[in-house]
């Protein structure tokens, strides 16, 4: 833990912190049916076709119900797209490789994981994908599964704030303005940004490169004198994976490729760009609500489990691995397997933190050879459910759902009515909060014991041991939580590991949206009484602490009992046995 | 099921309309400035000679031979293949990891003369996330000089001093490591780069 890393941490909170409020002031104007940006002239008549295409009336407002309605259909609708598109690219353009059509289960597995803005991935991009299938298939989704998350969490703050409300907007208007206004912009800019930095962007075939040394004997396959070097339209697709915290990497090694994250100041953009959007909308949330200390409370609650987070993955990960150590391995260098020497410790741990804070699930080095703990910290920011920033919208819907569990637990434990913002939180309320907590549990640990009992689910390992069930349990803890990251040692891509992850995706993904979008509209419902002094709260150190420990209490007492059969009783044999798998 | 029939109608033309635009115009759009602003770089930071393609900077490649620098163990394909890209994914406790890397120890402490109770450093013995990292740390490449420099039958400090400049400091002075391209240095030592 060295000083350069502290500055590089602390450059990070700066930046991310100064960007929270200029971020949260655009996101009122674009999920304002009415608003206005200085993007108007080059995208009012775009917007304007796309309402007469879709056959709309933008001032038409939506009730819960069939705002949700729309969400389902459109989202199943577009899975159904990459679907096709998955099934049909060896007769589709953009195949200079000449790759064959995506085997049908793992067809249903990618399109479900990018529909759910999970990014899970059963394939390896350069070996298994046409430039179409990626460029279309997937990023069609990196855009909309993006808005889609935003569209739900503006959905529930304008529950929140609006009193006796029927309606909560209109999906279809928020997925438009979202798409042109704030990431089709920003996800230009980024991916130029990359370019510059040596992310590729072409259409070429993969290039082939005369070896320097050809009689090496780690030479590639098939080909002692020549090294074939993958391409494609990259840039477009890493800018949109991780501003839209979708984290589907173009190639297998994601965003450890050095043609897809070139540099560390490539690197610290993308880790930027990450928690950008989520980090605005707790700005948005503060000024929507009119009480912008709330939305900072929310802001500092986030960014202390971050950094909790962070000091944890960066202590374990440069402490490094004793048993190398004991061959000769430098100590002072930390775990440097599975990680690029370009980031180092250091930002492979801050990377790995951030990634899974959010749902974003890129990496930039490989979770599965990080040291026990180290590991852990990434599994554990899944479970507690991607709120830490979170994934873009998701994020703040998952932190609002915890906002009113604590504010009803403090209201039982004074005794009083509890009142979220002057909204009474009353039984229905919490019976949707719980129930959206409670469809990932199930899934995370239903879905990962019974894969750690069959056939199907230990043949998949590429570790044994507790490392091997860590494994199992990242998947569906990954899977579920719609993060996308892997213990990638892991064979997901049989019968049984398709099917049952993208069920846990969609799951994890559209039975927690209904509850929330149930939240949401009967939030808007209640009457606004006005603010009195006996009123809950919502900012300031207690509320701060209240909301921390609710995060922490419902996912340590959920998760401890697995985690201590995984990571936990892995680190004890590391350090303390010479046990080996 | 009116509605049905009205939100079917929405979602596919919504689809379709969409998929056009950041799909079709976005990606386009960036490729078009991509490859007018910074060709190279979109094009994949290739190094030629005489038009041939000597590789990518980005890029690792495998080197074995005693003259040349040794880049990092690699789990892409066969080593070093880039259109396999990928880690080891061995877990701490892993025996196959343990296994690996204190052969790779005896080798490079072999190959470099190294003493049997010399500390090495981690980058040289553990593969990388992508397996195409196409840096070692400046350490790993100081161990290696004097065997380079000896085969090659070169003064020890001007290979030194080569490898210093092919050193890259870390970006804007603070962001991530200090790093020393291997292919850049070999074919440096080579001469074809000139």
């Amino acid at each position: 833990m060295n000083l350069y890393g502290w500055i590089q941490l602390a450059l990070y909170i700066l930046v991310l912190l100064l960007l929270t409020k200029p971020v949260g002031l655009y996101l009122i104007r674009v999920l304002d049916a009415g608003g206005r940006t200085f993007l108007d002239p080059a995208l009012r008549p775009v917007e304007r076709l796309l309402y007469r295409l879709l056959g709309l009336d933008p001032k038409k407002e939506q009730d819960w119900k069939q705002y949700t309605l729309s969400l389902l259909a459109f989202s199943f609708a577009g899975l159904l797209f990459t679907y096709a598109i998955l099934r049909l690219q060896h007769v589709l353009p953009l195949n200079p490789q000449g790759f064959g059509p995506v085997s049908p289960d793992l067809a249903f597995n990618t399109a479900a994981s990018f529909a759910t803005n999970t990014n899970w991935q059963n394939y390896a991009g350069e070996i298994t994908l046409s430039y179409f299938s990626q460029m279309v298939g997937l990023v069609f989704h990196n855009f909309v599964s993006a808005a889609v998350g935003i569209a739900v969490a503006a959905a529930l703050v304008r529950g929140i704030a609006r009193p006796s409300a029927k309606t909560v907007g209109n999906f279809w208007v928020d997925l438009v303005r979202l798409n042109l206004y704030l990431l089709l912009p920003l996800s230009t800019v980024f991916a130029l940004f990359l370019v510059s930095q040596g992310v590729v962007q072409n259409f070429k075939p993969y290039e082939k490169a005369t070896l320097v040394e050809p009689s090496n004997l780690q030479a590639p396959k098939n080909d002692s004198a020549a090294q074939t070097i993958a391409q494609g339209p990259t840039a477009s697709q890493a800018a949109i994976k991780m501003l839209g915290t979708n984290g589907g990497g173009f190639f297998n090694a994601n965003a450890s490729h050095p043609y897809e994250n070139p540099t560390p100041l490539s690197n610290f953009i993308q880790m930027l760009l990450i928690f950008l959007i989520p980090s605005g909308l707790t700005y948005y949330l503060g000024r929507k609500v009119k009480n912008q200390r709330h939305g900072w409370a929310v802001w500092s609650a986030m960014a202390i489990l971050f950094l909790a987070a962070v000091l944890v993955c960066w202590r374990a990960e440069s402490y490094g691995n004793p048993r190398l150590h004991a061959l000769g391995v430098d100590p002072a260098d930390g775990n440097m397997e599975g990680k690029e020497v370009r980031f180092g410790v250091f930002n492979s741990a801050l990377f790995a933190a951030i990634t899974t804070d959010a749902s974003c699930g890129a990496v930039n080095s490989m979770h599965d050879s990080f040291t026990p703990l180290g590991g852990m910290i990434p599994l554990f920011n899944i479970q507690l459910g991607e709120v830490v920033f979170g994934g873009v919208g998701s994020g703040l819907y998952g932190m609002l759902v915890f906002v009113v569990l604590a504010i009803f637990l403090t209201g039982l434990m004074v005794g009083r009515t509890p009142a979220y913002l002057g909204k009474k939180i009353e039984s229905y309320d919490v019976k949707v909060s719980v129930l959206a907590v409670i469809i990932l549990i199930f899934s995370i640990l239903g879905f990962s014991a019974w894969a750690s009992v069959s056939q199907w689910g230990l043949a998949g390992l590429n570790n044994a041991g507790p490392h091997g069930l860590s494994e199992i349990l990242y998947a569906y803890s990954s899977s579920t939580g719609n993060n996308g990251s892997a213990f990638a040692g892991l064979n997901g891509n049989t019968f049984w590991s398709n099917i049952t992850l993208g069920l846990a995706m969609l799951f994890g993904r559209f039975l927690m949206i209904v509850p929330i979008m149930a939240l949401a509209g009967n939030l808007a419902r209640k009457k606004l009484p006005p603010p009195s002094e006996a009123s809950f709260p919502v900012s300031g150190p207690m509320f701060i602490i209240i909301l921390i420990g609710t995060v922490l209490i419902v996912g340590a007492l959920t998760f401890l009992p697995a985690l201590a059969l995984g990571p936990i009783v892995e680190h004890f044999l590391m350090t303390g046995s010479g046990i080996l798998y | 099921m009116k509605i049905w029939l009205s939100e079917l109608r929405h979602s596919v033309a919504a689809v379709l309309s969409l998929a056009v635009i950041s799909c079709g115009i976005y990606p386009a759009a960036v490729w078009i400035l991509a490859q007018g602003l910074f060709p190279a770089k979109a094009n994949g930071s290739l190094v030629m000679r005489s038009g041939a393609i000597l590789g990518s900077r980005l890029i690792g490649q495998g080197f074995a031979e005693s003259k040349y620098f040794h880049p990092r163990p690699s789990a892409a394909g066969q080593g070093y293949d880039a259109s396999s890209s990928g880690g080891r994914n061995l877990g701490p406790t892993s025996k196959k990891l343990v296994d690996a890397v204190r052969q790779c120890i005896a080798d490079y402490r072999a190959e470099n003369n190294l003493s049997p109770d010399t500390i090495v450093p981690a980058d040289a013995v553990t593969a990388s996330a992508s397996g195409l990292d196409p840096h070692i740390s400046l350490k790993n490449a100081l161990l290696q000089t004097p065997r380079v420099a000896r085969v090659r039958g070169l003064d020890e400090k001007a290979v030194r001093k080569l490898v210093e400049t092919y050193t890259e400091g870390r970006d804007l002075g603070i962001l991530g490591e200090p790093r020393v391209n291997v292919l850049m240095l070999n074919l440096a030592l080579d001469g074809t780069l000139k």
